[in-house]
């Protein structure tokens, strides 16, 4: 167990708070990102279908099955998104912080 | 314990061999089919891999920390394996396939449904949950708040939401079983049951993890192997497939754009919002994310598992719109040959026979093995879960405060899971022929309205106090219980009640609406001198939640 002063040293380092809300801006941005798209999608097929029954051009295909494929696959690439700069930039910045604050 | 092991395991073949041989004359009524020899083949191989791999596991699992979370040594991309296996039920390729089937883009916006939660249990979750938590999710809930009233809690809701999806995969194993391999209804639910129980008690989390990598790569595989060979027969052309299907689709066009399924905005809402935060109470899916060494591990196998998950969906939806023309339109496939009548063997088997139509008598033995092990996969995660719950959370840290020994603790946990077993087997018999369907429902409402507020609120809210979790979690559970009891799919289907009290089969929107109202309400009145040292005590939380300080560590193997 690590003792209080430490966390003290963690919670008056300047970039825990650098850190702590550059990733949680990134988090809702993200979360955002993948919550608009699928909450508008969800009220379209709720409130107005005719919409996504339109053909893309003389094809039989409507424009309902490719946005949501592009609904799973966005999402998906989202959270490569967000493990590239979690796993690289946040996790040098917590680093950096914890081995300052525990020397 | 490595000889019980053996014996064990060998006891189960045995029963399973006796079974297969005694099934034929067991057999009546028009669903059984005869007793299909390659496909037991391939699951008894399957079956043995997997107990020569719990034999091997035994042996690693000497710490309660090896039996919970594999001692934290499992990689990020093992790990995103064992969670796509985990969240991949049979009920996953068979249900969202033949609503795709029945419904055409209907059933695309479930299965949109289902995966959207993925990547918001990454952002806003996964390192959290890995920074703070040990072995369960009542680790995190109850983290600064009482023990012994939330953790209780926090365990109940776990083992609820264990058993109600409990009952779902085994009464779902007995039929798909039954129905693929010809073997009698009570001795397949025996079987899941006792392998099932001889994975967990012996191999703990090491045999249930590496039993869910084998059947999620078997499953990926064999779906795409699948898709591959009827998407071949439209020539590898979306639209060749899609207008085969919408001509011989009896609501022709209709299955190309949302229709009447999800009409209602009330019930969609409520219905994402179950499937997208249930997700993220679903006790065997929390604990995957202790069995990494750390945060960096825990967002990686989130990523491959939405990687994996999200591809199988799509997946799926091509088999469901292919087997509208391939299976829709052959006699063989419908009861008494006629076309558009009922499916042999129920309203789940398009894909079966899909790919009997596709792939010949052995292809669908191998999807019929994979099947199984599927089942059989994610009821042992299930059973890990519940026994974690009643051994690490009231055994060890409520009865025992904390002061409970290695040992009995390890011995609390293996009687914990035989005791779950046989919980399984007994609710898979007892509930043979019932309506289930309400269950789903449940599993995911309880999810989502008990288990998910506690959980989201100690990690995010300072103000969260032990009254208030207590409260806004009892709010959650009778709301969601209540309501599905007043909907239609208990109100009408199972008590035969004409008209259906609340009309929604989802309750997700109401009761996580109260549970959180309540939480809020009773916490911000909540002035106790214990309330006060929880909200101090939650900056110590927030930095190692933060910080990963202090966080347990992957013990060395």
């Amino acid at each position: 167990m690590s003792s209080p002063s430490v966390q003290q040293r963690i919670r008056q380092h300047p970039k825990f708070a650098e850190l702590v809300a550059r990733r949680t801006r990134f988090a809702l941005v993200l979360s955002l990102f993948v919550l608009v798209p699928y909450y508008s999608f969800m009220m379209v097929v709720a409130f107005n279908p005719a919409l996504l029954h339109q053909t893309l051009g003389d094809s039989v295909i409507t424009i309902a099955w490719p946005l949501g494929a592009l609904l799973v696959i966005g999402s998906w690439l989202l959270t490569g998104v967000y493990i590239r700069r979690a796993n690289g930039e946040f996790d040098e910045l917590t680093q950096k912080v914890l081995k300052e604050a525990t020397r | 314990m490595n000889r019980f092991s053996k014996y064990l395991g060998g006891a189960a073949l045995a029963l399973f061999a006796a079974a297969a041989v005694a099934a034929p004359g067991a057999m009546d009524g028009v669903e059984k089919q005869p007793v299909n020899v390659s496909a037991i083949a391939m699951f008894i191989a399957f079956v043995l891999s997997t107990l020569g791999i719990t034999y091997w596991a035994a042996n690693k699992t000497k710490s309660t920390a090896d039996f919970y979370t594999a001692g934290g040594g499992i990689t990020g991309f093992q790990n995103g394996l064992a969670i796509a296996g985990d969240y991949m039920s049979a009920a996953t390729l068979l249900g969202l396939s033949s609503l795709i089937y029945a419904k055409g883009f209907d059933g695309f916006i479930y299965t949109i449904s289902f995966f959207v939660g993925w990547p918001i249990i990454l952002f806003l979750m996964a390192e959290r949950l890995r920074n703070l938590g040990k072995f369960t999710f009542a680790d995190i809930a109850s983290y600064r708040l009482d023990q012994g009233k939330i953790r209780t809690f926090a365990a109940f809701g776990s083992l609820t939401v264990v058993c109600f999806y409990l009952i779902v995969q085994m009464v779902g194993a007995g039929q798909l079983i039954q129905l693929l391999f010809g073997l009698e209804y009570n001795y397949a639910v025996v079987v899941v049951g006792i392998l099932m129980m001889v994975y967990v008690t012996f191999g703990g989390m090491v045999a249930t993890t590496w039993v869910q990598i084998i059947k999620a790569v078997l499953l990926l595989g064999g779906g795409t192997m699948l898709m591959l060979l009827a998407f071949a027969k439209f020539g590898f052309s979306f639209e060749t497939m899609f207008s085969t299907a919408v001509s011989v689709h009896k609501e022709g066009a209709k299955i190309m754009g949302p229709g009447s399924l999800l009409s209602n905005p009330v019930s969609a809402v409520s219905l994402s919002l179950g499937l997208l935060f249930g997700t993220a109470g679903l006790p065997h899916i929390m604990m995957r994310f202790f069995t990494v060494p750390n945060a960096k591990e825990a967002r990686k196998s989130v990523f491959y598992a939405t990687g994996f998950i999200g591809f199988f969906f799509l997946v799926v939806a091509v088999l469901g719109i292919s087997a509208v023309v391939i299976v829709g339109q052959d006699p063989q496939f419908f009861e008494g040959g006629k076309v558009g009548g009922k499916i042999i063997g129920g309203g789940n088997m398009p894909v079966m026979h899909l790919a009997k139509a596709v792939g010949g008598d052995i292809f669908l033995g191998f999807l019929s093995a994979v099947a199984f092990a599927t089942i059989l996969a994610v009821v042992s995660g299930l059973a890990l879960a519940g026994a974690s719950a009643i051994s690490h959370d009231i055994y060890a840290r409520v009865i025992k405060k904390g002061q409970a020994d290695a040992i009995s603790e390890m011995r609390m946990s293996k009687i914990a899971s035989v005791g779950i077993g046989l919980v399984a087997i007994a609710v898979g018999i007892l509930f043979k022929d019932q309506n289930i369907a309400f269950l789903v429902a449940l599993t995911f409402g309880v999810a989502a309205s008990v288990n998910f507020p506690v959980l989201i609120l100690s990690m995010y809210w300072k103000g969260l106090t032990t009254r208030g979790a207590l409260w806004g979690g009892i709010a959650g559970l009778a709301s969601a219980v209540g309501l599905v009891i007043l909907s239609p799919a208990v109100w009408v289907k199972v008590l035969g009640y004409k008209e259906a009290i609340f009309p929604y089969d989802h309750p997700a929107l109401f009761s996580m609406s109260a549970a959180f109202l309540v939480t809020w309400l009773v916490s911000v009145t909540d002035k106790s001198a214990q309330a006060k040292q929880e909200a101090e005590a939650f900056e110590e939380q927030y930095i190692r939640a933060q910080t990963g300080l202090g966080a347990a560590a992957a013990s060395a193997h």
